[in-house]
C-alpha cells in the first residue's frame, strides 16, 4: 500500500492538508484567547491580561463564543484524525520508551505510524478536557439562569473548569514546545503541510513507510 | 457605591494588600432581625425600594401573601411567608425578611475573579462595585443564601447594600427606619447580638419557644445580618434559611489548593521545559542525516 500523491513535486512528504492545517489555526487561535483570558479570571495576579483584550467585562462576553469555536474546531479534528489516534500495539513499547524520546534518542525509539503515542494522548487529552469543559463552561455561561435546586451544577462546573483548563494548560505546554522548539520541522508541517523525508523517517516510520510502500521508496 | 468615610478591608480578585485591611477603627454593624415580632407588613420592601430608589417590579397572585417567589437584581428586601405546621398539630406563620446577610467570610467575595468588584469595608458591609463587575456571576455560585442576582440587560450583578450611603452617614438601613413594630434594630455586632441572645432567652422562658434562639452562623464567621428565630434548631423552615452555610467547598478548592497546584505546575512546567531544552536542545536538525541521535559529545 503506497500513497504516491502525498509525495510532493518537490520530494517532500505531504503531512497535513489544507483543511487539516486551517482547522489546526482556527483551534490555536481560540485556544489562546481562552487561555490568555480565562488566566485573567483564574488569577487576581493576571487579571491585567484582561485590558489588553478590551477588559475584563468584554472578555467574560467572548470567551463562551471564542470556546464555541474552539470545541467546534477539536470536533472537526475528531473527526478527522480519531481513527488514526486509536490505540495501536506499538503505543505500549513507545510509552516504555519514553525516556529515550525525552532524552533525543529517537532511534532507540519503536516506530511510530502518523501519529506516536505521545500525540495520541495529546490529542484524547484535548477531546475529554474539551468536552470537560463545554459542558462546564455552558453551566458558567448561564449560571445565573439555573434554579437554585440546580446548583450543585454550579459547585461542580467552578472546580471542572480549572481543572480541565489546567489539564490543557499541561498539554498545551508540551505540544508548543514539541512543535516549536524541539522537533524541528514539525512547524512547518502544519504550515505548509509538508515535512522532509528524513524527518517523516525518524519520527513516524511507520506512516512513512504508508505513503512510499516499503523499502521500494526513491531514496533523495 | 463607594464610600469614601468607608474603609475597604477585604477586596475581590484583588492582587497585592488591601488599603483598609487591619486599619479597623469602625466597630461591625449588624442588623437584627427578630422574627417572632415580626407582622409581614412590607415596609421595609418599600422603604428599600424608596430610598435605593428601584422600580416596581411585576408581582404575582398565587393564594398566598408571597408577591414573588425571592429577590430580584432589582429588589432587594423580601419577606418570605411560610404556613408552618408545628407537631401538635397548630399553624403558625412563620415571616423572615430576606436579603443579603453581610457574611464575615462572603462566599461571593470569595469566588469573585475581578478586581475590586466586591468589597468588605472594616464596618463589615460587602459591598458590590458594579462599575467593575465583569458579570460572570461567579459570586451567585459563591453565596450559600441565593442573594446576588444578575440584570439581565446589563449583566451586572446587585443585591441589597445594607443602605452603605446611609450607615457611613451614621445613619440606620431604611429598612429599620420603617419597622413598625420594632422586630429590626440596627448598631453593633456585639449590642446587636446582646439584645438578641436576651430576647432568645425571653422565649424560651417566657414564651414557651423552648427551641427559641438567635441565627448568626459560623460557617460564613457569622453575618452581619442576624435572626432572632422561634425555633433556631430548624432555620429551614423559615424559607429555607440554610441550617449551617459555609461557602461551597468546590469554591474552596478552586480559589485555595486548586489554584496554588496550578501556578506551581504552570511556572513549574515552563521553567522545566526551559532547562529540558538547555540540557538537550532540539531533536536532529530536519537536514542532517539521521544519526545515533543518542551519541553525544
Amino acid at each position: 500500500m503506497s500513497h504516491p500523491e502525498q509525495v510532493t513535486p518537490h520530494g517532500r512528504i505531504l503531512r497535513y492538508k489544507l483543511n487539516e492545517r486551517l482547522n489546526h489555526w482556527v483551534a490555536a487561535a481560540s485556544y489562546i484567547y481562552l487561555l490568555l483570558t480565562g488566566l485573567a479570571f483564574y488569577s487576581p495576579w493576571l487579571f491585567w491580561i484582561a485590558a489588553a483584550f478590551g477588559g475584563a467585562a468584554v472578555s467574560r462576553m467572548l470567551h463562551p463564543w471564542a470556546g464555541l469555536i474552539f470545541f467546534g474546531a477539536v470536533m472537526y479534528m475528531y473527526k478527522m484524525w480519531a481513527a488514526q489516534m486509536r490505540h495501536a500495539d506499538v503505543d505500549k513499547a513507545w510509552w516504555k520508551a519514553v525516556r529515550y524520546y525525552s532524552t533525543n534518542q529517537d532511534d532507540k525509539m519503536p516506530p511510530a505510524g502518523r501519529y506516536n503515542a505521545g500525540q495520541k494522548f495529546l490529542f484524547w487529552g484535548f477531546f475529554w478536557c474539551g468536552i470537560l469543559l463545554l459542558l462546564s463552561g455552558i453551566v458558567l455561561w448561564f449560571s445565573e439562569y439555573l434554579p437554585w435546586s440546580l446548583r450543585f451544577l454550579r459547585y461542580i462546573s467552578v472546580i471542572v473548569h480549572p481543572a480541565a483548563a489546567l489539564l490543557t494548560i499541561g498539554l498545551f505546554l508540551i505540544h508548543i514546545y514539541m512543535g516549536v522548539f524541539a522537533e524541528r520541522g514539525a512547524f512547518g508541517s502544519v504550515i505548509r503541510g509538508d515535512v522532509s523525508r528524513e524527518f517523516a523517517k525518524r519520527y513516524h516510520p511507520g506512516w512513512y513507510e504508508e505513503i512510499v510502500g516499503g523499502s521500494s521508496a526513491p531514496r533523495k | 457605591m463607594s464610600q469614601a468615610t468607608l474603609r475597604i478591608q477585604k477586596i475581590s480578585g484583588h492582587a497585592g494588600s488591601v488599603p483598609g485591611e487591619d486599619t479597623q477603627r469602625e466597630y461591625t454593624v449588624c442588623k437584627l432581625i427578630d422574627t417572632t415580632t415580626c407582622i409581614g407588613c412590607k415596609a421595609c420592601e418599600v422603604a428599600c425600594m424608596e430610598w435605593n430608589d428601584l422600580p416596581f417590579g411585576e408581582t404575582f397572585f398565587d393564594n398566598t401573601y408571597q408577591t414573588m417567589p425571592e429577590t430580584r437584581w432589582n429588589y432587594w428586601n423580601l419577606i418570605l411567608f411560610n404556613e408552618h405546621e408545628r407537631e401538635d398539630g397548630t399553624l403558625m406563620w412563620l415571616m423572615r425578611k430576606n436579603q443579603c446577610m453581610h457574611c464575615a467570610d462572603p462566599g461571593c467575595l470569595a469566588a469573585c475573579p475581578a478586581d475590586g468588584a466586591i468589597v468588605q469595608y472594616t464596618n463589615g458591609i460587602v459591598d458590590f462595585q458594579q462599575a467593575n463587575c465583569i458579570g460572570c456571576g461567579y459570586c451567585i455560585t459563591g453565596c450559600p443564601f441565593d442573594i446576588p442576582k444578575m440584570n439581565p440587560k446589563t449583566h451586572r450583578v446587585f443585591k441589597c447594600t445594607l443602605c452603605t450611603d446611609r450607615v457611613s452617614e451614621g445613619l440606620e438601613p431604611a429598612c429599620i427606619k420603617s419597622c413598625p413594630t420594632g422586630c429590626l434594630h440596627f448598631g453593633s455586632k456585639e449590642d446587636m447580638k446582646f439584645l438578641a441572645e436576651g430576647r432568645a432567652k425571653q422565649l424560651r422562658d417566657h414564651s414557651n419557644f423552648p427551641s427559641a434562639g438567635v441565627y448568626d452562623p459560623p460557617g460564613v464567621g457569622g453575618t452581619g445580618v442576624i435572626y432572632v428565630l422561634h425555633d433556631a434548631t430548624k432555620p429551614e423552615i423559615y424559607g429555607g434559611l440554610p441550617a449551617d452555610p459555609s461557602i461551597p467547598w468546590t469554591v474552596k478548592l478552586w480559589k485555595g489548593p486548586l489554584k496554588w497546584l496550578g501556578n506551581v505546575a504552570m511556572v513549574g512546567g515552563l521553567i522545566g521545559l526551559f532547562v529540558h531544552y538547555l540540557r538537550y536542545g532540539p531533536k536532529e536538525r530536519e537536514d542532517e542525516d539521521i544519526s545515533p541521535s543518542g551519541a553525544k559529545p
